[in-house]
């Protein structure tokens, strides 16, 4: 079965037992939203990192599908297809 | 507690907008530090709960990139937990998120598990396992006053919680909404603002919308409790049914902090800042004002203090310890922090070049002071 995997940045690497990528086995397209669910159910922390409780992604959280940032296109609505890598990034605000 | 013994020492907590720093100290004059801890988060919170035997440093965290959550320590700040379902979070429903933690409230020695906590958007949590999970007070979140709450300049939040010994009063201060008063240990609230001025709204003395800053109880005096508001310090006498100003005497009524003596009647510190239009110590000279007298006089105490400071001194960035005489300690948003061993009548430098502070917290502790860390 095809793979989506999800780069995470080395500050959140800890919370995810210190792995750089996580991944889930996928067959056909999947939302980002459905995607994180997937890859943080055993990670509460870390999915807390990403979205608040109401599902929203946080602020300054990037994550990058194709190289497009998915507030540019569907937000967590966003399709994923299998094989492909997402990119979770900081945005660079800050003082 | 009243004095030390040999066994004790005092922890100085000092949360900042870039992390937090430790202290501690068996004379509260030389200081060994360990930070910052939380590197690159601010830490708007602090909670030192000392009972239950144990001493828990409870935070709350915001990072501007990952969001806010409450962690705590029970080893002065060697390790830290963050609960793993999180400590707080608003329920399903509610269709709200937290954003940041203002406030984090051990209860009285008699309730040992209790904790409370104020967060923005404006609403009250308690928590009865020692701040690992905290539950809505669904009370308040519900009041019909709620849509009309406001936000101050840092935001609409409840940042003040004051619980009295026997729990069934509990006060909340807003900014913006006022004073709210439960007599039923949170289950209903009403606004209590007579007598509390709002001179930027249309009616300058509504029930509810006082822009408070920060409320303290008197801890010898039931229903006697202190407000520092924007413009205005008063105090009330009968459970906040009325309150009367007690600015006079003090260089400027505006200011963001009240702390109140331990447990002497009738003490309580503010630290007065110049306003609207400057928001600095007045003169750009920096110092606390004592009542012993519950407001009819108060005391300038500046020895200690620098000569020039334009920064202000938010409002939980300054504390008391419980000790006999009691520790006062502030903080400013230039980085420098304020001690006095003595209730105000000489400060020393603790601290300086830190970013800028948020809150500091202090607390005579059991056990040795931490060895590890730079000395101040």
């Amino acid at each position: 079965m095809a793979e989506i995997s999800v780069v995470l940045p080395s500050v959140l690497q800890p919370l995810a037992g210190g792995q750089s990528i996580l991944t889930t086995p996928a067959d056909a397209a999947v939302t980002v939203g459905s995607l994180l669910d997937s890859v943080t159910g055993t990670y509460p922390v870390l999915a807390r990192r990403l979205r608040d409780e109401t599902g929203a992604l946080r602020r300054y959280v990037n994550i990058y599908v194709n190289g497009e940032e998915v507030r540019r296109l569907r937000g967590l609505e966003t399709e994923v297809s299998a094989g492909q890598e997402v990119l979770i990034i900081q945005s660079v605000a800050g003082g | 507690m009243g004095c030390m013994t040999a066994s004790e020492s005092f922890v100085l907590a000092i949360g900042t907008k870039k992390g937090l720093w430790l202290a501690t100290s068996q004379d509260r004059k030389q200081w060994s530090f360990s930070g910052p801890h939380f590197l690159m988060s601010e830490i708007p919170s602090i909670g030192i709960d000392t009972r239950d035997g144990r001493t828990r440093i409870m935070v709350g965290v915001r990072s501007e990139h990952w969001g806010p959550y409450v962690a705590h320590s029970d080893d002065l700040g060697a390790s830290w937990t963050e609960p793993e379902q999180g400590a707080i979070k608003f329920p399903e429903g509610t269709d709200a998120a937290v954003e940041r933690i203002w406030q984090i409230y051990p209860d009285a020695e008699s309730r040992p598990g209790v904790v409370w906590a104020g967060a923005e958007p404006i609403s009250v949590w308690k928590s009865t396992d020692g701040g690992e999970h905290f539950e809505l007070n669904r009370g308040l979140w519900d009041h019909p006053h709620r849509s009309e709450w406001g936000a101050g300049y840092g935001g609409a939040a409840a940042h003040s919680i004051v619980v009295n010994p026997s729990g069934d009063n509990v006060h909340v201060a807003m900014s913006t909404g006022g004073v709210y008063r439960s007599l039923d240990g949170g289950t209903s609230w009403e606004p209590r603002n007579k007598g509390i001025s709002a001179y930027f709204m249309p009616d300058p003395n509504p029930e509810f919308g006082q822009c408070v800053h920060k409320i303290a109880a008197d801890a010898a005096v039931d229903g006697r409790l202190y407000a520092q508001n924007h413009h205005g310090v008063y105090r009330t006498d009968d459970n906040a049914e009325n309150w009367e100003s007690i600015a006079e005497g003090l260089p400027a009524d505006f200011g963001f902090v009240m702390l109140t003596h331990p447990r002497r009647a009738g003490t309580a510190w503010v630290v007065p800042l110049k306003a609207d239009g400057e928001r600095i110590p007045p003169d750009g000279k920096l110092a606390v004002h004592r009542t012993d007298d519950a407001g009819a006089t108060w005391k300038r105490l500046d020895s200690g203090l620098p000569q020039s400071e334009f920064n202000a001194v938010l409002r939980d960035a300054a504390s008391v310890d419980s000790a006999e005489p009691a520790g006062v300690y502030f903080g400013t948003r230039g980085g420098a922090v304020y001690a006095s061993a003595d209730e105000g009548e000489t400060f020393a430098e603790v601290a300086s070049h830190l970013p800028d502070v948020l809150c500091v917290r202090a607390a005579v502790v059991a056990g040795a002071p931490i060895t590890a860390g730079f000395s101040a």
